[in-house]
């Protein structure tokens, strides 16, 4: 079937029913999308689908049709992406990083549609984004940089 | 992590050589080793003829920010800029780095210095071989940015320029550099970012979930929940039915992994039996896996159950321990008869699981008798061995690649996954990525140990603390508590109280127990500060007043062979300092204002509570604002930590990121985390059932660093302990209800 991945129609040769995390992962070798716990639970495999963000391990890939997908591997593609990369570097978000990918695809959905977002609202989009080593209090600081940069 | 096991257990010496190009390579290599390094891969410093410099990161990175902090260490002596460093991260290989643990927090306090000279060294080089090239003398010769000056003469050259030659001269003698005095510091103590921050944030492949070796092909592996399980039945046909399934393989269980190892653990020699099922993707693995069917029976661990475990406390704590007296120092039974009062309280906490978002996984290739390993761990010394063992091979003949782990926490201090791995692609043939999906992550963690504490106080007529008395329960293997269960007698308040008794009962346990963030101390630090609030509160102290008093005049308390007994190798208290105690305490009640007036909140009942704690060499104290809702439900507004990690602090945006890290983890842990067994398993299963803290329950955390005139220690989990306490005594300044357990109940607080 073909997907348009980061701007490129891309032919995946993969059963239907294969969540979209691991046809990027595994079939196509796009590895910046990240298995946490495969049940939508924790967010690291947060991808968008025309702009919106979904779980790659949630969503079977026969389910994507034409939606546009927007992964971490493009996520600079996108002027507030590459302000939200530019924040997470700057105000060294990341620990382990595990999660920063999902993190950051649902940190740009957000500031889209909320380009001044408040505390609640980054509460709202962002408490379905499990981090581990526990970085929200720098992650919160860099959206809020990247709102204002 | 006890202390013993992390001692660099080889000599090293330093070595220089010449890499083509004209580069100067300084590496260090245990003594014995080979004259010659091949490569770049194996030094710390590479200065290029162009001036570039690239630093070698040796420890494994886990989000402890080591692969940032330890190049900025020899940077800073090496005295170039930091925007000069590329960083490269080692393999794992002992024999060229020295030590390469990430544990016990134990990087920093003992490779600082060595980091340092190792840089100082270099520098050492290029000034004798500036001093050669120009014949003027060494010592009239300064550095500043990468470049090397002659003042006298108005002569001046890049590094780069004298790289080839400083690479022919001997080392200098490590002990005779000398070093930077910290008021020059250009780099150290700065706010640098992590080095990998942009691959991160673009979705580089840096974990070793990411490795990709060509031919290779995905598995998951079948095997017991309940510990050392047999296969009773499972349906290959169908697991080969499933689209993608390439092929299933029987892993037979061995028992006879022992080894020399870092991190000793009872239980690591297993090789669990089990199916391999390999497929094109991970996911028909893990379909495959699933559609196996596979029924198991019997185990070492089928009798575990939390309920009979929760039972035998019970009984326990009416009838008495096993072992009374298992630790007795002074009198503490003729202190309690004499006291004026008496606090009684029962406190207790769960296991806890490690979770780290990067599930457990290895890519392996075996071929002519050779191994090469792609791996996120915190011990890779230990994986090579394991894994050589396991294959029939030598440790040497294992090329391990060490990948950035997705979070580590003490999970990867254990290479289980490794072995599987391994062991899989010897048999599969080629290149093999095993990985677990996250329930097995959960069924196979190597837990925290959960326990009990009675514990009795003895006051004097002033309301101080004269005697201690606990009955601890906990776990362990025939009759003994196991080296993450034992109470160390060695923590505060001990040797503060000379007066101290520890009775003890080991339930018996048969799965795997480990080390997890402030092991041991992330249990007792909420046990004996929130007793020691309960003392101050019976006789109307202040809490912060009271701890002063209980730590009385700044002092060194020793290890004392009293108080090293049966867990002297597992003591973390002892040596401690009072009066860092005392400065982290103060300094967190000034942060907070300590004794002010918490503001109203409608609807709510808020409150402020205080802990301090020494773990890991560090000293933390934390106040919280926490307010508690009608229907229960805690909010915290804010956390301040104050911290005492000696002197310098090496990565100041680094340093802040782990204090405000941990104790949001812990704040998670101690509303929610709890893992149970019931039929010999774990019962939890994913996310869903062992909740993490979420961005909406993360409050703001304000870090102070106090310097101190004691060695630099490290991070990654002293701040953990003391936030639980902390937050406790919050609740009960709101709410008058002491939580005694972990995670706290919640129902207990409904208005």
């Amino acid at each position: 079937m073909k997907l348009n991945i980061n701007g490129k129609p891309t032919e995946v040769i993969a059963d239907p029913d294969m969540p979209l995390l691991w046809a990027l992962r595994d079939v196509l070798g796009m590895t910046g999308t990240k298995f946490g716990c495969g049940a939508g639970f924790c967010g690291a495999c947060t991808v968008q689908l025309d702009g919106e963000p979904v779980r790659g391990c949630q969503t079977p890939v026969s389910a994507v049709g034409t939606a546009k997908i927007t992964t971490i591997e493009g996520l600079s593609m996108s002027a507030w992406g590459r302000k939200l990369q530019d924040a997470w570097v700057a105000l060294d978000v990341p620990q382990c990083g595990y999660c920063q990918a999902g993190q950051l695809l649902a940190a740009e959905a957000l500031l889209r549609s909320t380009p001044k977002p408040t505390d609640a609202d980054i509460d709202a989009a962002m408490s379905s984004n499990l981090c581990r080593c526990a970085t929200y209090t720098r992650i919160r600081a860099a959206i809020k940089q990247a709102a204002a940069a | 992590m006890t202390s013993a096991a992390l001692k660099p257990s080889r000599r090293a010496v330093l070595q220089a050589g010449v890499l083509a190009g004209g580069a100067m390579t300084l590496g260090l290599r245990a003594a014995g080793a080979k004259a010659s390094v091949p490569g770049a891969l194996s030094a710390f410093v590479i200065v290029r003829a162009d001036g570039s410099v690239e630093i070698t990161a040796h420890q494994p990175e886990i989000g402890q920010g080591v692969k940032t902090s330890f190049p900025m260490m020899i940077a800073e002596e090496l005295d170039v800029d930091w925007s000069q460093v590329k960083v490269v991260q080692a393999p794992g290989n002992r024999a060229v780095y020295g030590a390469q643990i990430a544990g016990g927090s134990s990087a920093t306090p003992t490779q600082f210095e060595r980091m340092r000279r190792l840089g100082a060294s270099a520098r050492a080089m290029l000034i004798d071989a500036a001093a050669k090239g120009w014949s003027v003398p060494a010592g009239e010769i300064t550095t500043a940015s990468g470049r090397l000056y002659h003042k006298a003469s108005n002569r001046e050259a890049s590094y780069g320029q004298f790289a080839e030659a400083a690479g022919g001269i001997t080392p200098p003698k490590p002990e005779s550099l000398k070093l930077k005095d910290p008021a020059n510091f250009r780099i150290l103590g700065k706010r640098v970012p992590g080095v990998d921050n942009r691959a991160v944030v673009t979705g580089q492949p840096l974990f070793g979930i990411d490795a990709r070796p060509a031919g290779m092909v995905y598995a998951a592996y079948a095997k017991s929940p309940v510990f050392a399980g047999k296969l009773k039945s499972a349906n290959k046909a169908a697991a080969l039915a499933v689209p993608g399934v390439k092929a299933v393989i029987d892993i037979a269980e061995r028992r006879d992994l022992k080894t020399e190892i870092d991190v000793a653990l009872p239980g690591i020699e297993v090789l669990p039996q089990g199916i391999a099922v390999l497929a094109n993707s991970t996911w028909a693995a893990l379909k495959g896996r699933d559609a196996l069917d596979a029924v198991w029976e019997g185990g070492d661990a089928a009798f575990q159950s939390t309920v009979a475990w929760d039972a035998a406390a019970a009984k326990a704590l009416k009838d008495g321990p096993q072992k009374p007296g298992y630790i007795n120092h002074g009198d503490a039974p003729a202190k309690l008869a004499a006291a004026a009062k008496h606090v009684k309280a029962d406190y207790a906490y769960p296991f806890i699981a490690h979770a780290a978002l990067e599930p457990m996984n290895c890519t392996a290739q075996v071929k002519d008798g050779k191994c090469e390993l792609w791996l996120s761990t915190q011990t890779p010394e230990d994986a090579r061995r394991m894994v050589a063992l396991a294959l029939g091979i030598k440790a040497e003949d294992v090329t391990l690649n060490l990948m950035r782990s997705g979070g580590g926490f003490g999970r990867r201090l254990m290479n289980d996954v490794a072995v599987e791995a391994a062991v899989i692609a010897k048999a599969a043939g080629v290149p093999v990525k095993l990985t677990w999906d996250r329930g097995q992550d959960f069924a196979h963690d190597w837990l925290r140990p959960g326990g009990w504490h009675r514990l009795e106080a003895g006051l004097d007529a002033a309301g101080n603390i004269i005697a201690w008395h606990d009955h601890f329960i906990s776990y362990g293997r025939d009759g003994k508590l196991d080296p993450p269960a034992v109470i160390d007698a060695s923590l505060f308040p001990s040797g503060v109280i000379r007066d101290y008794r520890a009775d003890v009962t080991v339930l018996p346990l048969a799965s795997t127990l480990g080390w997890l963030r402030a092991p041991i101390n992330n249990a007792f630090g909420f046990v004996t500060q929130g007793f020691i609030d309960e003392c101050a509160h019976a006789v109307g102290r202040d809490l912060v007043e009271y701890r002063r008093t209980l730590l009385g005049a700044p002092r060194a308390i020793p290890i004392a062979e009293e108080f090293s007994g049966e867990t002297k190798a597992d003591a973390q208290g002892t040596p401690y300092h009072t009066g860092r105690m005392r400065g982290v305490l103060d300094k967190a009640a000034a942060m907070a204002g300590w004794g002010r007036k918490v503001p109203a909140r409608p609807g709510m009942r808020s409150g402020m509570g205080i802990a301090f704690h020494f773990s890991h060499l560090g000293y933390f104290a934390n106040v919280v604002e926490a307010s508690v809702a009608a229907d229960g439900s805690v909010k915290v507004h804010k956390i301040w930590v104050a911290a005492d990690i000696g002197r310098q602090v090496v990565n100041l945006s680094g340093a802040e990121n782990q204090v405000q890290g941990s104790v949001i983890d812990a704040l998670g842990a101690a509303l929610g985390q709890r893992i149970t067994f019931a039929d010999g398993a774990v019962e939890q299963r994913n996310y869903g059932d062992y909740p993490l803290a979420r961005m909406n329950e993360a409050p703001a955390v304000e870090v102070a660093f106090i310097s101190t005139d004691f060695h630099t220690t490290g991070l990654g989990e002293p701040a953990y302990p003391s936030l639980a306490p902390a937050l406790a005594g919050a609740i009960f300044a709101a709410t008058g209800k002491r939580l005694r357990q972990l995670p706290f109940d919640t129902d207990l607080l409904k208005a």
